[in-house]
């Protein structure tokens, strides 16, 4: 079973972080692991995400798109519909009734998009705990509706003014905040990117989502679906689609984000266009030059704006069980209105990415053909993005 | 025998301790960057760290962001710092560490950058995203090439991490003086003192203590307990300053006092 026990995917993963932080990763990684095992944390969790979060979500058929492409059917499951929007939340509860039994008081989080900023100052406001979310400049002006959502719910938002001033600087500070007060903070981290143990345990706590989607797809179709297709930013929302499903003989397929082209450099496909690298306390896929400095990633989705990748995603590249693509802006802008138009169903620009893949996919495949969308958000935080693109 | 180690055994025949200054590279230009360690050595450096700018410096303060940001906007390279250290080993003796993180040296190649540090004089290299169990590559081509590999104590180190620590360090082991990242503090912990005793009396290397040290008389207090003090940020925000040369000079000839003759 992976991660090994230094943290690896195969040659992914691990911890680089300052030395600061190791222990508090060894104690995260001890209480992460007892946690597993006591049912009554299981039982905790499953309450709030039933009773709070509003799981489970359905996986739903969505014939209109379907009719419009022509071709496979398409099934969308339907993240976007949990509390505070997007499937964030599922391990932001994970992560802070764990905060909870290391008994920290104070949470700390980046967010890009502001939707893993929103869903951390949400659980934060449910359990009454102090909270600190780090947002770049950039992203605070392109979603000024999750920065006063944030504020709403009482958490503090800094603002990040260095480097390009987006995701990757937000977790630069994070970091930097949490080497300061490590010894009364928890950090959540928002996706399955960070040093051991964050990439497996934001994969478990965001592997519900495939769980339920194959116990549905199975009781709606009789089978397994023929593919899956997520975003792919950090990764969270298509490790926890894909990997309940990974042991099965189930077409995944990863969706980045290519900004205005590959070609043109301005662009966040980390595992289409990148190399390996060490970025935020692990070994995986990065955007870098030849001197190793990281590269500003490009896109108008502010959720997949991020010049990494989580490692785990790294090693499903390696060995060939995920194929992964990029999409673009423009592309992105198509499926958001195709959704939209035939379904009634405004996703979240980072879903976008996945829906248009997927549609292009549907019209090349026979009807008999089924595929999976993990729907991972709703697109409410991006009207005026869209406003202004459209 | 390495030129740090040698520096400090040479101290301590003297009875005294090693002040350690950090500047980073290529701020404002590489120019500037020689002329500057030239006279940190004349103003009573012991060993001078080099820090190479990374586009990400998560342990680093404002100061040393700011600082990195402005050097990799004049496209300084590590090619050419090595190129500006070559330079520099030519007109002087004093020991140089390399300061960076992880990635950058990883894309260099581990054995080119070795092989690099030897050409060029550089004698030892801290990587501060880089904890000692990720490092047995790092510890194995320097060891080949004879760089010291400098690795970090933290506060909340445990003691079987610091004991791990103490045993991959060469040259000398570095104690974070605080938990937090790089820059000026007006009061370090009340507790470092007693913090720095432990790690000594596990260690059998030089220690030398970094992270917030910005006045004489915190560098005295460390003096008198550690083997080596290191003062970063106070000094990298001079150097972007009118007349950067002489303050700079003044500056640490006083921090180079208090340690000196602490």
């Amino acid at each position: 079973m992976l991660p090994d026990k230094r943290g690896y995917f195969g040659a992914f993963g691990g911890k680089f972080v300052p030395e600061t932080l190791m222990a508090a990763l060894d104690d995260l990684e001890a209480e992460y692991s007892k946690a597993k095992r006591d049912r009554l944390f299981a039982k905790e969790l499953d309450f709030y995400l039933k009773e709070y979060a509003g799981r489970p979500t359905p996986l739903y058929l969505a014939k209109r798109l379907t009719k419009f492409c022509g071709g496979s059917r398409i099934y969308l499951k339907r993240e976007d519909l949990l509390h505070t929007g997007a499937h964030k939340i599922n391990n932001t509860l994970g992560q802070i009734l764990l905060a909870l039994r290391m008994g920290k008081k104070r949470i700390i989080a980046e967010t890009g998009a502001g939707q893993h900023g929103v869903a951390t100052a949400t659980v934060s406001a449910l359990f009454g705990l102090k909270c600190e979310i780090f947002m770049g400049d950039e992203d605070i002006k392109r979603q000024s509706v999750n920065v006063f959502k944030m504020r709403l719910l009482g958490a503090r938002v800094t603002p990040v003014h260095s480097g390009s001033r987006t995701l990757k600087d937000a977790m630069n500070e994070a970091i930097r905040d949490w080497v300061t007060n490590v010894r009364t903070t928890f950090y959540v981290i928002g996706s399955v990117a960070g040093p051991h143990p964050y990439p497996m345990m934001v994969r478990d706590f965001q592997s519900v989502i495939g769980r339920e989607a194959r116990a549905q797809v199975l009781r709606m179709t009789g089978r397994l679906p023929d593919y899956v297709v997520a975003c792919v930013g950090g990764g969270s929302n298509a490790m926890g689609i894909f990997y309940e499903m990974l042991k099965d003989s189930v077409k995944m397929i990863g969706v980045e984000a290519a900004g205005l082209g590959l070609k043109t450099g301005r662009h966040a496909a980390t595992l289409c266009d990148g190399s390996i690298g060490v970025l935020h306390g692990s070994k995986s896929y990065i955007l870098q030059d030849d001197d190793g400095q990281i590269r500003i990633a490009h896109s108008i989705s502010a959720g997949l704006d991020y010049p990494g990748v989580g490692p785990e995603h790294s090693y499903l590249k390696e060995i060939g069980r995920v194929k992964y693509v990029a999409v673009t802006d423009k592309q992105a802008l198509e499926a958001f209105k195709a959704l939209t138009e035939t379904e009634g169903i405004i996703p979240a620009l980072e879903s976008s990415h996945a829906v248009y893949y997927a549609m292009k996919l549907a019209r090349r495949l026979p009807r008999s053909k089924n595929i999976v969308i993990c729907l991972s958000g709703r697109g409410d935080k991006d009207i005026d993005i869209v406003r202004g693109a459209l | 025998m390495n030129r740090i180690e040698s520096k400090f055994n040479e101290l301590k025949t003297k009875n005294k301790k090693a002040f350690i200054a950090y500047i980073t590279a290529g701020d404002p230009d590489l120019a500037t960057t020689q002329k500057i360690a030239l006279a940190l050595e004349k103003a009573g450096v012991d060993i001078i760290e080099l820090g190479v700018p990374f586009s990400d410096p998560l342990a680093d303060g404002p100061v040393i962001q700011a600082a990195s940001q402005r050097a990799l906007a004049k496209k300084v390279t590590m090619r050419k710092i090595f190129a500006m250290s070559a330079s520099l080993r030519k007109k002087t003796e004093i020991p140089l560490v390399f300061m960076t993180y992880y990635n950058p040296v990883l894309r260099y190649g581990l054995k080119n950058f070795f092989y690099s540090c030897r050409k060029s004089g550089v004698d030892g290299v801290i990587v501060p995203d880089l904890p000692h169990e990720e490092a047995g590559e790092l510890i194995k081509r320097g060891h080949a090439e004879n760089v010291a590999t400098i690795f970090l104590v933290a506060p909340t180190s445990t003691k079987k991490r610091v004991k791990d620590i103490v045993r991959s360090s060469k040259g000398f082991v570095y104690y974070v003086s605080l938990t937090g990242v790089t820059g000026a503090r007006k009061k370090l912990p009340q507790d470092v003192a007693a913090k720095i005793r432990v790690v000594k009396s596990v260690s059998d290397k030089p220690l030398a203590v970094g992270f917030g040290v910005s006045t004489p008389k915190q560098a005295a207090m460390l003096a008198k307990i550690a083997d080596g003090v290191i003062v970063g940020s106070a000094i990298v925000k001079m150097v972007g300053d009118r007349n950067a040369l002489s303050k700079v000079s003044r500056f640490v000839r006083q921090l180079s006092r208090a340690i000196h003759e602490a």
